[in-house]
């Protein structure tokens, strides 16, 4: 077993666990986005970053492919930390702006406005479908190609590859594949309804009547919070 | 141009078939064809075992090797900071303009391909256009014709 310290707590790890899985293990949140079970950890998203270290010394890693080592002081929410995802969560959103998964991330963490010229382009580059197709499908049709700002995915020759089957399991794991959900203002950069909206069904009853899993945040049934307190301004 | 299977798989032999030899056969293939056939990639990835889509990844990633069959001579204007305060970049239009294309394009017949780069670290000779591994230094718009004639065979100069 090896022994650190995690956001000052003393916690056990096993040879070769990555500071995610140990996070997880011990119920410590720590978001992802290019992390999937079963899929080899890949670093590109930059979400899972913690801060280890103390002092001048401490440094920003990505959790999902750094191993645990002996005596390793770990912080999964500082200052530093934050505002990194944040910024991170931003830069994702100029590319996606279309991406339920990482509209959501911005609610979640509170990122309400896009400082950068958004791009539209639907792809950000997280590898999912890379590795799904190579590692759960045994396909190896799709992968990088490329560099730079002209990096992208795409088959051999941008022809349909003769190892794909067709199975779809590239679009289920893709992130920027799922749509975002039609609130009041879908056509702003920033979507934001989770933050600002309210279903209205619970002035009339006591539990929520969404038949939508996600409890009346497709913004349909919603109108804005009573109470300005959480009010966000949009940036058009 | 004809691929000729052997030719590629001797490409591959004579580094035993090895994966981690993938750039070397990929040079060797650029040199014999100029651009990379996309049926050699596919001999290369049969007999290697590496998988198609790696092989494009690694052929696309570098500069050096094209998918696109390129010209027989490359022209390559640098654009780096040096060369693009002495006008590099009006070299490139005035090539652009002679040769009838843009950079990354190959002209029509196949005679001439136009390229730029970022920096050659040659920047004491700035403006550098390279043709075919030749550098012409202190390039001017007015040296541009006469240095595009002497890639051109007698007929064509007029």
């Amino acid at each position: 077993m090896i022994n650190l310290i995690m956001n000052g707590l003393e916690v056990k790890a096993e040879e070769g666990w990555t500071i995610l899985e140990t996070a997880k293990f011990y119920g410590l949140e720590i978001p992802t986005l290019c992390y999937k079970d079963g899929l080899s950890p890949y670093g590109g998203c930059r979400l899972c970053l913690v801060e280890i270290g103390e002092g001048p010394k401490a440094k920003l890693v990505s959790s999902c492919t750094y191993p645990v080592e002996e005596g390793l002081i770990v912080r999964t929410d500082t200052k530093r930390v934050i505002e990194t995802r944040k910024m991170m969560i931003e830069l994702m959103l100029s590319i996606a702006p279309n991406s339920k998964v990482i509209q959501d991330l911005a609610s979640k963490f509170g990122v309400t406005q896009v400082r950068f010229k958004v791009r539209n382009e639907e792809c950000i580059l997280c590898g999912l479908c890379v590795r799904m197709c190579a590692e759960q499908m045994d396909g190896r049709a799709i992968g990088f190609q490329n560099r730079g700002f002209k990096r992208k995915i795409s088959t051999p020759f941008d022809i349909r590859s003769e190892e794909c089957r067709l199975c779809g399991g590239c679009i289920y794991i893709c992130p920027a594949c799922q749509l975002r959900c039609q609130g009041p203002e879908a056509d702003t950069a920033v979507c934001n309804a989770c933050l600002t909206m309210e279903p209205t069904c619970l002035d009339h009853y006591d539990d929520l009547q969404c038949w939508m899993y996600d409890a009346g945040r497709c913004g349909t049934c919603v109108r804005e919070k009573k109470d300005g307190k959480e009010q966000v301004s949009n940036t058009k | 141009m004809e691929i000729q299977e052997s030719k590629i798989k001797s490409f591959v032999t004579k580094y035993n078939s090895e994966k981690k030899a993938l750039i070397s056969i990929l040079q060797d293939i650029q040199e014999e064809y100029n651009y990379l056939p996309q049926d050699a990639l596919r001999i290369v990835s049969e007999t290697t075992g590496i998988p198609l889509i790696d092989i494009v990844g690694v052929a696309t990633f570098y500069r050096a090797f094209s998918l696109e069959p390129r010209g027989r001579h490359l022209v390559t204007v640098c654009l780096g900071t040096a060369c693009h305060v002495r006008g590099g970049l009006k070299i490139l239009e005035e090539f652009e303009k002679k040769l009838n294309i843009k950079a990354g394009e190959t002209t029509e017949d196949g005679k001439f391909s136009l390229q730029t780069v970022a920096c050659l670290g040659c920047c004491a000779i700035g403006p550098v256009v390279v043709i075919d591994d030749k550098y012409h230094a202190q390039t001017t718009i007015r040296k541009v014709v006469p240095i595009l004639k002497k890639y051109m065979t007698k007929r064509e100069r007029k």
